[in-house]
């Protein structure tokens, strides 16, 4: 069976404030795929995400982005999103005064093109924050505003699943969840892949992957995926470290 | 989470077209001043309206007040100096007859308020609706249960004839003449507004609104309103105002005065939206007697330049005061707006909450005074300022000021000023909104505090009129 891409990303370059972040990654995701980016802090595994999102301060100096068959470096942030791209964001921003029904309302109307009955909407919702325990207070908060760690990834989450994306980005969507968030969240991934979409995990512990099997597991290191493997790196890395990476890296590198 | 939706809904709705913009054919109006101010016009209008000689009086004596008086020396000092007093219609007159029932209103000025929805509005939410179309009232209605009850709600013109011994014994009483050369002018020539009196222990449940339309270019506009609540009384009355858009400037200064009797709550809101030639320059004050509470909520757009300070004197022990406002200025727009709690009595409270946006090299400032004599003990205060600017050449300042003279009182003061971030942008961004969208999502949040304070129908109107404002905004 052949396989259908939706994400290539070939010899990316990315600067920030002038200086380079990431020095050529290749990465490609087929349809049905879930793929885990793992690296230590700093090693430019959320320039990677913010980049595929088309955040502003990140500049693409060199290489090509092809998403659905698409340029995606020619498309804007909003474009992305309406066409499938989703971003779960690490640290969520506040947006006081908005309340979590009215926004999720809006987003779910971009992404569909369409408005959705309000009924037929509310129902929806219901069952997707049943799913993921959410409960009824949150609707009539203010987007992130005064959430906790956990209730923010959430919120992440929970926008993911009605806004069914083709390929989904989640960036460290299991740093600061107790276990038994971390188990919820990760049956919410787990529910949400589908053989026709892609996800890319990126996280830098191994616990989220006793929950949720990647096809393939990435190590991410000074701006270059420099080991691939199946899941049984993840478990490779857990049991050695980064360094183990870095030393067999040092050595194969071609100077 | 039902009524939310609902109201989520509802308000996610409101981005129709803008429908205020629009010029009517002037009416065959039955009288319009030649312009320019003089002691000829000033009787002309008393003449006119049959006035009582005590108000003739009082009209000319604040006329010579107004011709003595030095501009204010505040606020936009070089914009006020562009006021060509000599080039205003002071007076027009659009109809003789006054309408109680919607089918004697004029075609003309019917078809003004139609386009407006106001007769609409009114069956559905209001208790009571008076529309004042250039100089005078042109429709009046007030529920007949409310009218059973003694609630008086009518044009001040009206008010004047009927009751005239509570109008004399009230009138100027709150704003003299020689407040401020802009009240010492509306004083001399003022026609319309609207007279509220609720008599004690009655509460008018459900709001009276009033409507204000500037149709004719270098019109000045010269409401007086007087709201009195009699003790235990609670009253909700609600204005609004537009004019087309015009070459040149028109004038709008209003004198509002309010009394709150003990035990008694007035609610005061106002959504202004003047086109942006209009100079709004209007003076509000409140007294608020023992254990009494005022609130002016009052939303600040269009207007080429306002200066507005909603003040409530706290006369009596346990009285409290709110001034909540939201101002918004957009290119070549001032909005000086801001609030004064004069604290004369103990036990007396007041918050201060000002909300402003800027875009476009618009401007706004927050100009306030917190005032406490000696004696009044536990005075309880706070004043919150927040300002969002949109880009780098808008600009919005804070003049706040405060008398405390006595030792024991709690003053809290906090004032920010934001951008509206890059994070925030892309964060919504990422969810499929484009910048525009997002950005109204921003600026909606901002002013929530304030539209939560708002009836479904006025936050909805308000919501459309920020969507409008905010258009062609980024780019």
């Amino acid at each position: 069976m052949s396989k259908t891409p939706i994400l290539v990303i070939k010899d990316l370059h990315v600067e920030v404030e002038g200086k380079e972040i990431l020095k050529g990654v290749n990465l490609t995701v087929n349809a049905g795929e879930i793929h885990a980016l793992m690296g230590r802090n700093g090693s430019g595994k959320s320039t990677l995400s913010y980049t595929l999102m088309g955040h502003p301060r990140y500049h693409v100096t060199k290489g090509e982005i092809s998403y659905k068959g698409q340029d995606l470096l020619s498309m804007s942030t909003d474009e992305r999103s309406r066409s499938g791209m989703y971003l779960a964001f690490q640290y969520p921003v506040a947006i006081p005064g908005v309340s979590v029904s009215n926004f999720l309302r809006a987003t779910v109307k971009a992404r569909r093109g369409k408005d959705v009955p309000v009924k037929e909407f509310r129902k929806e919702l219901k069952e997707c924050m049943a799913k993921l325990g959410v409960k009824d207070e949150f609707l009539s908060r203010y987007v992130n505003d005064g959430f906790s760690g956990g209730e923010k990834k959430r919120l992440e989450i929970l926008q993911m699943a009605l806004l069914k994306p083709d390929m989904a980005l989640l960036d460290e969507t299991d740093s600061g969840l107790d276990i038994d968030a971390l188990r919820t969240v990760a049956e919410g991934i787990n529910a949400l892949s589908t053989k026709d979409n892609g996800m890319l995990l990126i996280t830098h512990y191994q616990r989220m992957l006793d929950y949720v099997t990647p096809t393939f597991v990435h190590v991410m290191q000074s701006g270059q995926i420099v080991k691939s493997g199946g899941s049984e790196l993840a478990h490779e890395l857990e049991a050695q470290g980064y360094d183990w990476v870095t030393k067999e890296h040092a050595s194969t590198a071609t100077v | 989470m039902v009524a939310e939706l609902s109201r989520d809904e509802v308000l996610r709705a409101a981005k129709a077209d803008y429908k205020y913009g629009f010029h009517m054919q002037e009416a065959d109006y039955t009288f319009k001043s030649g312009k320019g101010l003089t002691p000829e016009i000033v009787t002309k209008i008393s003449q006119m309206k049959n006035e009582p000689e005590w108000m003739l009086k009082f009209r000319l004596r604040s006329l010579d007040i107004f011709n003595k008086k030095p501009m204010p020396t505040w606020g936009n000092t070089k914009m006020l100096e562009d006021i060509d007093f000599a080039n205003i219609h002071y007076f027009v007159r659009a109809t003789d007859k006054q309408g109680s029932d919607w089918e004697e209103v004029p075609d003309s000025i019917k078809q003004t308020f139609d386009r407006l929805g106001i007769p609409e509005a009114e069956r559905k939410f209001l208790a009571g609706v008076t529309a004042q179309y250039e100089s005078e009232v042109v429709y009046h209605s007030i529920r007949e249960d409310l009218e059973k009850q003694g609630v008086i709600f009518k044009d001040m013109d009206t008010a004047l004839r009927e009751n005239e011994d509570i109008v004399r014994k009230y009138f100027g009483t709150i704003i003299p003449p020689a407040d401020n050369k802009f009240a010492a002018l509306n004083s001399a020539v003022w026609s319309g507004g609207s007279f509220v009196w609720v008599p004690a222990g009655v509460k008018v449940e459900i709001p009276l609104q009033a409507y204000f339309r500037i149709n004719t270019e270098n019109m000045g506009q010269f409401e007086r309103t007087l709201i009195i609540a009699e003790p235990g009384s609670y009253v909700h009355y609600i204005e609004g105002c537009t004019a087309p858009t015009y070459s040149s400037d028109s004038l709008h200064s209003a004198v509002v005065e309010l009394i709150a009797q003990p035990g008694s709550h007035i609610r005061y809101t106002t959504i202004q939206n003047w086109s942006n030639n209009v100079y709004n320059l209007v003076t509000k004050r409140a007294v608020a007697h023992e254990a009494a509470k005022v609130e002016w909520v009052d939303g600040n757009l269009g207007s080429k330049l306002t200066m507005k300070y909603p003040a409530i004197y706290l006369m009596g022990p346990k009285a409290h005061g709110e001034v909540l406002s939201i101002a918004f200025a957009g290119e070549g727009q001032h909005q000086d707006a801001g609030a004064k709690m004069v604290h004369f009595a103990p036990d007396t409270t007041s918050i201060i909450v000002s909300k402003s946006i800027s875009k476009d090299g618009g401007r706004t400032s927050y100009r306030g005074l917190i005032k406490v004599y000696p004696e009044a003990h536990n005075v309880k205060s706070s004043v919150r300022c927040d300002a969002l600017l949109m880009d780098e050449e808008s600009r919005s300042d804070t003049y706040p000021t405060m008398e405390i003279e006595e030792k024991d009182v709690t003053i809290e003061h906090e004032a920010t000023v934001s951008k509206v971030g890059e994070d925030q942008l892309f964060y919504l961004m990422s969810r499929g909104l484009t910048q525009e969208e997002a950005t109204t999502m921003i600026v909606n949040g901002f002013f929530e505090p304030f539209t939560k304070e708002l009836p479904l129908e006025y936050a909805v109107e308000l919501n459309r009129l920020i969507a409008m404002n905010m258009e062609g905004s980024v780019g």
